[in-house]
């Protein structure tokens, strides 16, 4: 394996986005002998060996997914899920600008091992410009022999496709997802049935994150056992960590998993701007749980086994770091008008309890704290749990819940000092109509 | 009469044959923003004749646009300058910056300058969280991203605009 990264490598070697200088590098080598030395099931047992995890932030085994498509019902179809809209995750979006190639195999040879003649990348609407490249990178495999009919002289035939979301966090969603690819309303289906059963236009679907389909080309050259020499017994492999918030050098990091937070916000990150102090970090975007950033948590190995420890999730791994200058009350203020905007509006437990949580968290924030506020916000909170059909309405809660519990101070005080300054925002009787 | 197929019939075919055959309805999204490329916004008439394309009625093709964020039913400025202030952008002096450049465009949020050139908005996360100050840009040439962003910055590109748009109505 030539260089240091496995997902990032166009930063040691710029050039990987050009198809020559890619296949020059091995690139295409995998699918190639997938396809015309291996049997689509052999795929999915390497991929089974190699311990893969999903990387969108479900953390769930890629190869068990794959062996749950069912073979009674066809065509198949692989989704790759390119949405990438969770507040301070940009990963996807950096793998496809820069390693497009390595990225579009990692399609291929998925599509091949489910037995798909046809992939679709769905691409958030914002990623306008990465669609327009990725379409011209397609053609160029089209060209090159790459896609099409009877590749390497087999009888396998492939054909990719992009297709742009228009701005809905929802759709990242894999059973939303689907439907918006179907043409229809972003909003997530009752499961089971799950898309390996039941998924684009009711047929056997494979949905998967961009990162995660990238690793694939790798796995296959190199073997299960390469893979497992990164990272940890459980969570093997390396992942894009992305970095931001309070930190001296925001950015992406591909680190193994099992890296702990300190290194991730101290070595790499070169720590917190201003000499100030960590006071929390989230370590799975907006979704997050608020984790008290002491020094247990800060030891603490950023894996899909131990993140849970700190009553948290590793998720997508977008590690937003906040410092002692940022009051909690303000911040929770911040991801539900977030997840306000971004609820669909299908389960009532998450369409009405963002809406109030968002207004009375534009209360408190605003200083007009009272603590009933505060209890009646725990309490909307608690109502959405467990109660809809996604993982949007559960995820809106748990910054809410996790800060009262943990940052209970920053719920009495009233004052909110250094750079982050509440936002104004009007009474709620002076809110227009929703 | 289908002044979209009539308009676009090489885009429209493309569109349709990356779904099944009994699948078209999937072409919606990608109608819209053909259909929405020209003015920056959808008309009823370009609703009807996507509806019309895909066999569907004008109400189903109308709760998409309803639906996602970027299909427009009325029209802005030309351009469409849209600030994200979700929480990793706002930790790093986002808000500030969509507050200053409001106040050297002479306009509040959602407004539009009076020379109709310059639409201000405030988005969700655009996956730019590491460079903020960012925004993006919708406008005919498409949707174009500027991260690292300084007030002049963002100022020297709008007057970019405005020196581009007075050489054209001078021609």
């Amino acid at each position: 394996m030539e260089g240091k990264y496995l997902l990032l490598r166009h930063r040691e070697f710029p050039e990987i986005k050009e198809l020559q200088e890619y296949r020059r590098m091995g690139g295409f080598q995998a699918f190639r002998s997938a396809v015309t030395r291996m049997k689509p099931e052999e795929v999915i047992d390497v991929v089974k060996a190699s311990g893969l995890r999903g990387r969108g932030g479900a953390g769930f085994p890629t190869g068990l997914k794959w062996a749950f498509m069912d073979n009674k019902s066809w065509p198949h179809y692989v989704v790759c899920n390119a949405d990438e809209s969770e507040p301070g995750t940009f990963k996807d979006r950096e793998i496809m600008e820069g390693n497009p190639f390595q990225f579009l195999e990692g399609v291929a040879i998925t599509a091949f091992a489910n037995k798909a003649n046809v992939a679709y990348i769905y691409l958030r609407g914002e990623f306008w410009h990465i669609a327009h490249y990725l379409d011209q990178r397609i053609s160029e495999m089209e060209e090159a022999g790459l896609l099409g009919d009877n590749l390497f002289g087999s009888d396998y035939s492939l054909r990719m496709y992009t297709h742009l979301g228009a701005g809905a966090y929802i759709c990242g969603e894999e059973t939303a997802l689907l439907e918006s690819l179907e043409g229809k309303l972003g909003q997530p289906r009752l499961r089971p049935p799950f898309p390996p059963s039941f998924g684009l236009y009711g047929k056997p679907t494979v949905v998967n994150n961009v990162e995660t389909l990238t690793n694939v080309p790798l796995i296959i050259e190199h073997g299960a056992e390469w893979f497992r020499s990164y990272g940890t017994e459980k969570s093997p492999g390396v992942k894009v960590f992305s970095l931001s918030g309070c930190i001296n050098r925001p950015g992406n990091y591909e680190l193994p998993l099992g890296t702990t937070f300190r290194q991730l916000i101290y070595e790499h990150g070169a720590g917190i701007p201003g000499g100030r102090n960590i006071k929390a970090i989230m370590a799975a975007g907006a979704s997050s749980s608020l984790i008290v950033a002491n020094e247990e948590a800060l030891d603490t190995p950023m894996d899909y086994e131990s993140v849970p420890r700190l009553g948290a999730q590793l998720g997508s791994a977008s590690v937003i770091v906040v410092d002692e200058a940022v009051n909690i009350a303000w911040l929770i203020n911040k991801t539900m008008h977030f997840f306000k905007h971004e609820s669909c509006g299908k389960c009532t437990p998450c369409r009405e309890g963002t809406f109030w949580m968002m207004h009375l968290t534009d209360r408190i924030a605003a200083g007009q704290v009272s603590w009933d506020d505060v209890e009646l916000l725990r309490d909307v909170a608690s109502q959405v749990k467990g109660k809809c059909l996604c993982a949007l309405g559960e995820f809106s809660i748990e910054a809410v819940l996790s800060g009262i519990e943990r940052f209970e101070d920053d719920f009495r005080q009233t004052t909110h000092a250094g750079q982050s300054q509440p936002v104004e925002i009007p009474a709620v009787a002076d809110l227009p109509g929703e | 009469m289908n002044i979209l197929l009539e308009k676009y019939p090489e885009e429209i075919r493309a569109i349709l044959a990356k779904y099944p055959a009994e699948q078209q309805r999937s072409a919606v999204m990608p109608l819209l923003y053909l259909a929405q490329r020209e003015s920056g916004y959808l008309t009823k008439q370009s609703l009807q004749d996507i509806a019309d394309v895909l066999g569907l009625s004008t109400t189903e093709v109308g709760s998409i646009v309803g639906f996602y964020s970027l299909y427009y039913d009325e029209p802005a400025g030309r351009y469409r300058l849209q600030v994200c202030t979700d929480l990793p952008c706002a930790l790093r002096g986002a808000e500030e910056f969509l507050e200053k450049l409001c106040e050297n465009l002479g306009i509040r949020v959602g407004e539009t300058t009076v020379d109709g050139l310059v639409t201000v908005e405030h988005v969700m996360c655009l996956a730019g969280c590491d460079k903020a100050p960012m925004f993006q840009v919708q406008s005919e040439d498409g949707l174009t991203y500027y991260e690292n962003q300084t007030v002049n910055s963002a100022m020297e590109l709008v007057e970019h605009w405005r020196k581009q748009q007075g050489g054209k109505d001078g021609r």
